[in-house]
Formats: structure tokens, C-alpha cells, sequence
């Protein structure tokens, strides 16, 4: 148990006329607390008793009648309000993890770009990143839709890109990913060389610790075999995934995955614009390593790239990990901007239409806070399990 | 002797000076062309200017239409080049972008409301100018009060303007300045309940930092338009901007709350002892001693708060309340100014002011932050 150092020193508890005032203070703020809420509930039960609104969550099993432009589950309009909040809460994840992925590996590029020794290099990345973090997110979202996507090509027209990728109008296009016989024996392949790959690593740790000498290029191997097991299999068994692209048919594509226009612009712009913030993290972390430790890894003589790897990189991570942390988070949080131009994620079809439709504010916006807090809070707290990981140790 | 020791016997003649030790020659050299790499870089960022700069200052300026009443001074067929910008369709709606629906013989007062803010800033930011004091007092007490009884009037022998009539920048800069100053107070109040020694006001604090910062800012504005009227008695209505303005500032103070927090953190437990043994009582250490310097600590975060609220405003767009960007939206559905630049001109003239308000706040965050260290050091 550590104290906090900076902290006021906190009164110790005596029966003494402080400790009765603490006391006194903290039972009339619970009293107070008490009677508010129960006044506001109060007035909540009777206005919605005079206004005829439901009350409970008995509206999840009635049917919710509407379409939904984009769902990653099945879903038709006879389907009820709690399938409408499944839809909702997949889209919104999508949205997320895509706009994480690509927000973090150009962000890193960025970052990087904006120290490199290339002056042009670096001052290209620092104007991006001014023109990404000083223009509001919803007014870059609706650049990328209005602007951008807006004057795209109709189907006929499709810009194209290589193994069936097109882009148009009516959104992006991927080619479908179809399953054969024996793609089973390459996801059993691909989990078994993960296994393998964490006792390798582990037994390389304790190899490590006990001649106090690396002697094998562990994470090499274990790399090649994380990757290399699943491509083997699926090579032998006559690679049983194949992607069938879209065909143009007349006017319009078939077949094939299509993503919504809205779908395109939330990403991207999420992605550019966390980005910006994400670069500077990275910069500042990478900065933020004295010289002095990179100097005193050469005259061990640790080689520039290991010198990257066993030194700087480690101890830049413990600067970004934090605020790389509250950048996801704000990514969840803003993936909710797709209510401005209809993506149908948590917050537009269940706070938006489900609400509109049913009445019941205080159930629906009480479960949209709840689901944004518990993805918060579960965030936090696996990225600080993960940064006490990272934290120095024995200082 | 060993003999491989190897001696000079004559001195070696001097090596020649450098061609270049300084430069725009060895500057180019060292910080463009410094290697194969850095070569190739630098010929791809050119490349990736070539293909910026020439066409966005083609469009914004070269082709730019800049006279003009109506959507064919913007077409090709009438100007009979390719067209870029169509300014006169920024200069038709300025209005609207700048007031919304305000009555136009009233928008003096929001004229004055805005010169009376940018009096009032200016020598607030100026760290030379005098009466600091009474200055922020005017700014962050009076002025609000005041601004507020003019824009909305109906007292004094002004008319009254329902807030619905409220848009555009106007609308953006209430909302703005309106969570700047209401977050600030609330923010410390928060941030003070969150080391308090009290276990109940401390997770009261928690729980309040906490739920706000959770959440995004739709869902609290959502709750602050539809779920907050309920919890009011019947007769109770509240303006639809002022829910919205409630929302923004409790958001806006869990996020100060945090930034105040951790310049708490910063000031030495030294300075808590010391006042404890001048005698000081707790509010009296906090508001003498404490705060004075934990807010100094952290202004360059403050600032920040700031920029991310003043984007934030873009969001009350969602429910229903047009500012800037809405009133933008607006116009672009005016079938007068429909051509095909307006949508591009439209965007470039939004983001301009955008990026000159966020940039000119990051700017001024750092100037200070350097004086600051300055100081220090």
C-alpha cells in the first residue's frame, strides 16, 4: 500500500470537534444527495404518468419496424427494439476498431515522419497534424462525406483498386471472402502456433534469466511461427479461402462486402483526425527518452537497431501507453458523431429512432451512457493492468 | 621498444577549411539531401506539394469567382473558365453565418456583445497589460451577465429575441465561452471534492469526473434534451439552449476537473505544511496558497480544454441548434447558390475560421507555456 505523496496529510480520525464536523458534513451531503434524487424521481414517475409514456424495459421485445442502412448481424424490420440495440452496439465496435487501427498505424507514421532528418519530411507531417487536431471532428466528418465522397463516381464509373476493391458513390467495395473445405484446419493450425509461440517465449524468458544471456532469437521464431503455421496449412490444404470480387450487373454492383458511403467517411474521418493527436503522443514519447540513454547503450555496445529496441522503445512506450490509452477511448466516444450523417451505430438507431419511436428517454439514454461508460472503464482499466506492466520498476 | 608504436616525424600539412559550415548550400545538404533516404523523402514531400498547394490555391484564389448575386456568376458556362471558389455565395450568407436567424435591426447588439468580448479579451491575453484583476473580474462576471441581457433582451426597452432565433458563430461562441467559464469554477469545485479528506464528497466527485468523462458529449446532450425535462416539475420549461449549455458546461468541468487535478498534484506537499503551520484553515490554504499556484501549473492544459470545447460546440448541430456548421448546412440547401464550387467554397470558408480560432488558441497556450518555464527555471 503506497501513499500518495502529494496529497493534503489526511486528518486522523479522532473523536475530536473536526473529526464531528467531517463527520456532521458528510452525513447532511448524503442527506442532501438523497433528497434530490428522490425529488427528481419523484417528478419523473408523475410526468410520465401524465404524459401516458411507458415505463421499464418491456419496449426491448416489441417490434421496432424500421431498416437499417448497415448491420453486421442479421436484421429485418420485423425484428425488435433488443435486436436494434445489438445492431447498434456491432456497428458502433466496428466503427471503433477500424478507426483505432488505422488512426494508430498512421498516427505511429506520422509521429515518426515528424522527427525525421528530412526537414521537408518533418515539417509536412507537423502541418498535417496542426490541419488534423485544430478542425472539428464533425466538421471533418462531413468533409470526408459531403466533400469527398460527395463528388465520388457513380457504379459505372467506380474507381478501382487492385483484388477487386472499388469505390464509389453507393461506398466501398471488397471482394467476398469464401470459406472451402479444411479452412477449420487453419484456424486450429493458427491457435496451436499461438500456444506454442507463448510457451516458447516464456520458456526463452526463464532460459534467459537462469544463463543471464539471450541465446535465442525467441521473438523471431516465435514470430515466423505465428504467422508461417497457418500460411503452411492453408497452402497444403489447396488454399481453401478464396475472395470472389463484385460484379458490375448493369447499374450497380453484386455481390461482393459493400460499406456505406457513411460508414467510409465516420472511419476516415476518425481515423485522420485522432491521428493528429496520436502523432504527437508518439513524438513526444520517442522525445522524451534522454540522449544520454541511447549514448550509454552504444558505449555497452548494443547496435543502433537493438539499441531502439532494448532501450528507447521501451521506455517511450511508458510515456505513450497513458494518453494513447484516452485516444481510443476517444475514439469510442466519437465514433457517436455517425448520428450526423446517419451511420446507424448505438447512438443513432437506439437513441435516436428507438427513442423517437417509443418514448421511454430515460431507459434508452440510461443504457447508451451505461454502454459507453462500461466500454470506458473496462478500456482503462485493461491498458492500466497493461501499463503497471510497462511501469519502471525498483524506483 | 614496441615496435609497433608508430610516431609522426614531421607534422602533416593542415586539412582545408570546409567547403561549408554554414549556409543555405550546407543547409541543404544536412537537412534535405543528407543521404539516399533522406533524398527520396524529401523529392516525395515535394511531390506530395506539388499536388496540394498549386490546385487549393488555384481554387481559393486564382479561380476564385468574387463578384456576384446569384448561383450563375459561379458556372463555367457564365464565367466561361473553370471555376473555383464562389466568395460572393460566403458574402450572401455572412449574415446567417454569422447571426442566424437574429432579427437584422437587433444584430447590433450581437455586434456590440462581440466588440465588448474581443475589448475585454484582448488585454486579458496581453500578460504586460495592467488591471489584471479587475479585468477578469469584468470578463468572467460581468460580462456574461451583461452579454446575456443584451442578446436576449426584452428588458431596458429591448425587444426579446427567443434563443431559437440564435445561430451561426454566435450560437458556437455562447456555447464556447459560456462552458469556458462556468467549467472553470465547477472544474475546481470537482477537482477539490476528489482529494477532499471527506471518503463520501470524494467518491461523490469521483462518480461525477468519472460518468461525464465516459460518456460522449452526444449522449449528454441527448440526456440534457430529452431526459433532463422529465426530471422537472410540469410547469418547469427550460430553453432549449440553455439545457444544452447545462450539458456542455458539466461536461466540460469533468475534463477541467482532471486538468485542475493534476496541477493540485504538482504543488509540493511543502506548501500545504506551510500554510497548515501559518494557521491558514482548509479553504483558506486552498484559495491562498494551493490553487493560485496549482492553476498556474496548468494552463497550457486549461487552454486545451478549451480548444477541445470550442470544437465541441460543433456537436449541438445534432440537436437541433444551428451553429456555425449548421447554419452552413443551411445554406448549402439554398437553391439560389446551387453550383457546383458551393459545397467546396462553403467548407473551405468553415474550416478557415475554425482552424484560425484552434490554431490562434494552441498558439497562445504555448506562448504562455514558455513564459511560464521561463519563469521557472
Amino acid at each position: 500500500m503506497t501513499t500518495d505523496p502529494d496529497r493534503p496529510p489526511a486528518r486522523r480520525f479522532r473523536l475530536s470537534p473536526q473529526a464531528l464536523r467531517a463527520a456532521a458534513l458528510q452525513i447532511l451531503v448524503v442527506a442532501a444527495v438523497a433528497a434530490l434524487a428522490w425529488s427528481l424521481i419523484d417528478t419523473a414517475r408523475s410526468n410520465l404518468a401524465d404524459q401516458h409514456i411507458a415505463s421499464g424495459f418491456g419496449f426491448f421485445a416489441a417490434t421496432a419496424g424500421f431498416d437499417v442502412s448497415q448491420s453486421l448481424i442479421d436484421y429485418d424490420r420485423a425484428d425488435s427494439y433488443g435486436r436494434v440495440f445489438l445492431v447498434g452496439l456491432a456497428n458502433t465496435l466496428l466503427v471503433s476498431a477500424l478507426g483505432i487501427v488505422f488512426a494508430t498505424a498512421l498516427g505511429f507514421a506520422v509521429g515518426i515522419a515528424r522527427l525525421s532528418p528530412s526537414w521537408m519530411l518533418a515539417r509536412l507531417a507537423g502541418v498535417y497534424v496542426e490541419f488534423a487536431r485544430n478542425l472539428p471532428l464533425l466538421f471533418q466528418i462531413l468533409f470526408w462525406y459531403m466533400v469527398v465522397l460527395g463528388s465520388l463516381p457513380g457504379p459505372r464509373h467506380s474507381l478501382e483498386a487492385p483484388l477487386g476493391i472499388f469505390l464509389n458513390s453507393r461506398g466501398l467495395i471488397l471482394p467476398q471472402p469464401v470459406a472451402g473445405d479444411g479452412l477449420w484446419w487453419v484456424a486450429a493450425a493458427a491457435g496451436a502456433a499461438v500456444l506454442a509461440a507463448i510457451v516458447l517465449l516464456a520458456w526463452a524468458r526463464a532460459r534467459q534469466a537462469r544463463r543471464g544471456r539471450r541465446s535465442l532469437p525467441a521473438g523471431r521464431v516465435a514470430l515466423a511461427l505465428v504467422l508461417g503455421a497457418p500460411f503452411a496449412t492453408f497452402l497444403a490444404l489447396g488454399r481453401p479461402l478464396a475472395l470472389v470480387p463484385a460484379e458490375l450487373d448493369g447499374f450497380n454492383f453484386t455481390g461482393g462486402i459493400r460499406l456505406v458511403p457513411e460508414l467510409v467517411a465516420l472511419v476516415a474521418g476518425l481515423s485522420f483526425y485522432t491521428a493528429g493527436f496520436v502523432a504527437e503522443i508518439v513524438r513526444a514519447g520517442i522525445q522524451s527518452v534522454d540522449r544520454g540513454q541511447s549514448e550509454a547503450a552504444a558505449s555497452l555496445g548494443l547496435r543502433p537497431g537493438r539499441t531502439l529496441h532494448l532501450v528507447v522503445i521501451p521506455q517511450a512506450m511508458r510515456v505513450i501507453v497513458p494518453p494513447l490509452t484516452s485516444q481510443y477511448l476517444n475514439v469510442v466516444k466519437n465514433s457517436s458523431l455517425a448520428m450526423a450523417i446517419g451511420f446507424p451505430d448505438l447512438v443513432a438507431v437506439f437513441a435516436g429512432t428507438a427513442l423517437n419511436q417509443t418514448g421511454q428517454a430515460i431507459e434508452i439514454i440510461a443504457m447508451t451512457m451505461a454502454v459507453y461508460l462500461a466500454i470506458s472503464l473496462l478500456t482503462a482499466l485493461a491498458m492500466n493492468l497493461y501499463n503497471r506492466r510497462l511501469a519502471p520498476v525498483g524506483r | 621498444m614496441d615496435k609497433h608504436a608508430f610516431v609522426l616525424t614531421a607534422l602533416k600539412p593542415a586539412l582545408p577549411p570546409p567547403r561549408a559550415a554554414s549556409g543555405p548550400l550546407k543547409w541543404l545538404r544536412a537537412r534535405l539531401f543528407a543521404g539516399p533516404v533522406s533524398t527520396v523523402l524529401t523529392l516525395v514531400s515535394l511531390a506530395v506539394l506539388w499536388l496540394i498547394v498549386p490546385p487549393l490555391l488555384d481554387f481559393l484564389v486564382f479561380d476564385a469567382v468574387w463578384r456576384g448575386s446569384g448561383r450563375e456568376a459561379c458556372l463555367a458556362e457564365t464565367v466561361g473558365r473553370p471555376v473555383g471558389a464562389c466568395w460572393p455565395f460566403i458574402w450572401a450568407k455572412l449574415g446567417q453565418l454569422t447571426y442566424g436567424f437574429y432579427p437584422a435591426d437587433e444584430r447590433w447588439r450581437v455586434n456590440l456583445v462581440f466588440a465588448a468580448a474581443v475589448a475585454l479579451l484582448v488585454p486579458l491575453l496581453i500578460p504586460s497589460a495592467p488591471f489584471k484583476r479587475l479585468n477578469a473580474a469584468l470578463f468572467f462576471v460581468a460580462f456574461p451577465l451583461a452579454a446575456f441581457a443584451l442578446l436576449v433582451g426584452g428588458r431596458f426597452g429591448l425587444a426579446y429575441v427567443e434563443t431559437r432565433a440564435w445561430g451561426g458563430l454566435l450560437v458556437t461562441l455562447v456555447v464556447a465561452v459560456t462552458g469556458i467559464v462556468a467549467s472553470l469554477p465547477l472544474g475546481i469545485l470537482l477537482a477539490l471534492g476528489r482529494r477532499s479528506s471527506l471518503p463520501v464528497v470524494r467518491w461523490l466527485a469521483v462518480a461525477v469526473i468519472e460518468v461525464w468523462r465516459g460518456v460522449p458529449l452526444i449522449t449528454v446532450l441527448f440526456f440534457a434534451t430529452y431526459m433532463l425535462p422529465l426530471f422537472l416539475p410540469g410547469s418547469w420549461t427550460i430553453d432549449a439552449l440553455l439545457r444544452v449549455l447545462i450539458g456542455v458546461a458539466v461536461f466540460a468541468a469533468a475534463y477541467m476537473a482532471e486538468v485542475v487535478r493534476g496541477g493540485l498534484q504538482g504543488v509540493p506537499r511543502a506548501q500545504y505544511e506551510g500554510a497548515i503551520a501559518l494557521g491558514l484553515g482548509h479553504w483558506q490554504t486552498m484559495v491562498l496558497v494551493v490553487l493560485p499556484q496549482a492553476l498556474k501549473l496548468v494552463i497550457p492544459g486549461i487552454v486545451n480544454t478549451f480548444i477541445g470545447l470550442f470544437k465541441d460546440t460543433t456537436l449541438v448541430m445534432i440537436v437541433a441548434i444551428f451553429d456555425l456548421l449548421g447554419q452552413l448546412r443551411a445554406a448549402f440547401a439554398d437553391p439560389a447558390w446551387a453550383s457546383p464550387s458551393t459545397l467546396y467554397t462553403g467548407f473551405a470558408f468553415a474550416g478557415l475560421i475554425y482552424f484560425s480560432f484552434c490554431f490562434g488558441m494552441s498558439r497562445y497556450a504555448l506562448f504562455i507555456e514558455r513564459r511560464l518555464d521561463g519563469g521557472r527555471r
